[in-house]
């Protein structure tokens, strides 16, 4: 059991990156009551866009000096994927039967996976992204790398500036005016169009935050990258009660905890040797939101609200 | 008198529907204009559409001299038009003062925002013994008058009221009736949807009868009050 303090490192690593990207969904589906299916991919681009900018600097430049440049324009591109489709695809279908949307959302994703996979130069494998020079880092019991570092202050900062901005900004307010009542919100002088926009460029500018922590971590960028981590974000979401941005960081953070307990853990279990491993962490992950579906459909970290009606 | 609203064989439809069927009223300065009439007549419809969260499909609508037909709702508030929903619509989960600054969220003026909530306590003390609530902990009647607060910061040319009354107990209905005179009285004008006749027509310089989509009578309050078909259709005699 001498592995424990690292299996959990590695869970909370995971988890915040989940967390990060759930961030999108819940924004998003908290507004607009859509399911962004095509989040995935907007988390995918921001990891070319980092790879793009890094490539564009000139050879043997600083890491660390790459590093905002890559920040940079993987929010660029995240936050323009975001708003083109929101413009494009989702706008017009306002109005219109939820099921529209939806689907063009899962068309859309993707559309912008083939996009990738055709246009950009030999994505057609993964393609190499640079490390973070230092480390690892011994801390006690567990080993972190310079990207986990990276991911992890990336994380708590950006939380604590959107918490911030939602409770003591105008537009933080009109947010949450907007989430509450749109047409009122609009009787207040809000414009609600704009506020839709800006929470999906909110949220793309976290999956792109995670998508280079992604990058640094796994060593490689990849057009499918965004389906199935797009799809465990997702579910990060819902676990913590769709519609809370704090849910979304700690619904994350619980199913990276779960993820890594089950891969290294349920091995152990009497009648599951079977089921452990690595291979297995994806099922698990989803048995977890199946399981907290059913006990508390609202989320773990969810109040249910009657006016949510 | 100079009209502050105008509205000119107003049309408007859901789908093929059409739930306002031309009509044609004036709100001058300073005046209480009152639409009355059943369930399904076109009053909230109308005051949705005056408001910009329904778009007409014909007529003229002048506001202050500006045509507001196709304007969005949240730049015809920014003209003065001021509109407190059917069914309060208050943002339950934000507090009784975060409700009011929403309120004025168009406006820049920091002091003069502070002193219009702190009137807002004045004419409902109960908001302001409760500021710090969420909103939605409020009883329908303080749900109504924080609705009306709200609609009062953006400091309105024009307040619309839809059925201010609905659902309230005769106690509550009173006072809220009370808090339109008295607003009347400082010189707002108001566009005042009431199922509420009598009320409504009480306090009413000019009223209008929609059934169906039309307006079937026009007169001032008391005419209205005093009218024969009125009475039998709305004020329950026969």
């Amino acid at each position: 059991m001498h592995e424990l303090p690292q299996t959990l490192a590695n869970g909370l690593l995971l988890g915040s990156m989940y967390g990060l990207i759930a961030i999108g969904y819940t924004m998003v589906y908290g507004i607009v009551q859509l399911i962004n299916f095509a989040h995935g991919e907007v988390f995918m681009t921001g990891g070319f866009g980092a790879l793009t900018a890094f490539l564009m600097l000139p050879s043997g430049v600083s890491l660390w000096l790459a590093l905002p440049v890559m920040l940079l324009a993987a929010v660029l591109v995240s936050t323009s994927v975001a708003v083109l489709a929101e413009r494009l695809a989702y706008r017009p279908l306002r109005g219109s039967s939820r099921l529209a949307p939806l689907i063009t959302a899962i068309g859309l994703s993707i559309a912008i996976q083939q996009m990738v996979w055709a246009w950009y130069p030999d994505a057609k494998q993964a393609r190499t992204f640079p490390h973070l020079p230092g480390g690892p880092y011994e801390l006690g019991p567990v080993t972190v790398q310079t990207g986990d570092v990276f991911l992890v202050v990336a994380a708590v900062l950006s939380m604590l500036a959107l918490m911030w901005f939602v409770r003591s900004t105008r537009t933080g307010r009109a947010m949450q005016a907007t989430a509450q009542d749109p047409d009122t919100s609009r009787l207040m002088g809000i414009n609600t169009d704009r506020i839709i926009v800006t929470a999906f460029a909110i949220g793309a500018a976290f999956a792109a935050l995670a998508a280079v922590a992604h990058g640094l971590r796994y060593g490689q960028v990849d057009f499918r990258m965004g389906f199935i981590t797009g799809l465990k974000a997702f579910t990060a979401a819902v676990l913590g009660g769709i519609g809370s941005i704090q849910g979304a960081m700690l619904g994350g953070l619980a199913l990276g905890l779960a993820e890594a307990l089950a891969a290294g853990y349920v091995k152990f279990l009497p009648g599951l040797e079977l089921f452990g491993g690595g291979a297995w962490a994806n099922v698990w992950a989803f048995v977890l939101l199946i399981v907290v579906l059913l006990i508390r459909p609202q989320g773990l970290f969810s109040k249910l609200t009657a006016d949510r009606a | 008198m100079t009209a502050l609203l105008e509205v000119e064989d107003l049309r408007v439809s859901y789908g093929k529907i059409e739930a306002v069927k031309g009509i044609s009223f004036r709100v001058d300065e300073g005046q209480v204009v009152t639409l009355i009439g059943t369930n399904g007549a076109g009053k909230t419809t109308t005051l949705r559409t005056l408001s910009g969260l329904l778009k007409p499909t014909g007529g003229r609508i002048s506001f202050d001299g500006h045509p507001l037909a196709g304007v969005p709702a949240h730049k015809i508030v920014a003209l003065g038009l001021a509109h407190s929903p059917e069914g309060r619509h208050i943002f339950p989960r934000l507090t009784i003062t975060e409700n009011l600054q929403l309120g004025a969220f168009l406006r820049n003026d920091k002091e003069g925002i502070a002193r219009d909530i702190q009137r807002a306590y004045d004419l409902f003390p109960i908001l302001g013994e409760r500021r710090k609530q969420a909103a939605g902990t409020l009883s329908g009647g303080e749900q109504q008058m924080l609705a009306m607060g709200r609609a009062l910061m953006s400091r309105p040319k024009l307040l619309m009221l839809d059925e201010p009354s609905m659902g309230l107990s005769p106690i509550m209905m009173q006072k809220i009736m009370e808090t339109i005179a008295e607003l009347r009285s400082t010189g707002t004008t108001i566009l005042l949807v009431e199922q509420n006749a009598q009320a409504a027509l009480s306090l009413a310089d000019r009223g209008h009868v929609m059934e169906i989509g039309k307006v079937v009578l026009s007169g001032t309050g008391p005419d209205l009050l005093h009218d024969e078909s009125v009475r039998k259709a709305y004020l329950g005699e026969d």
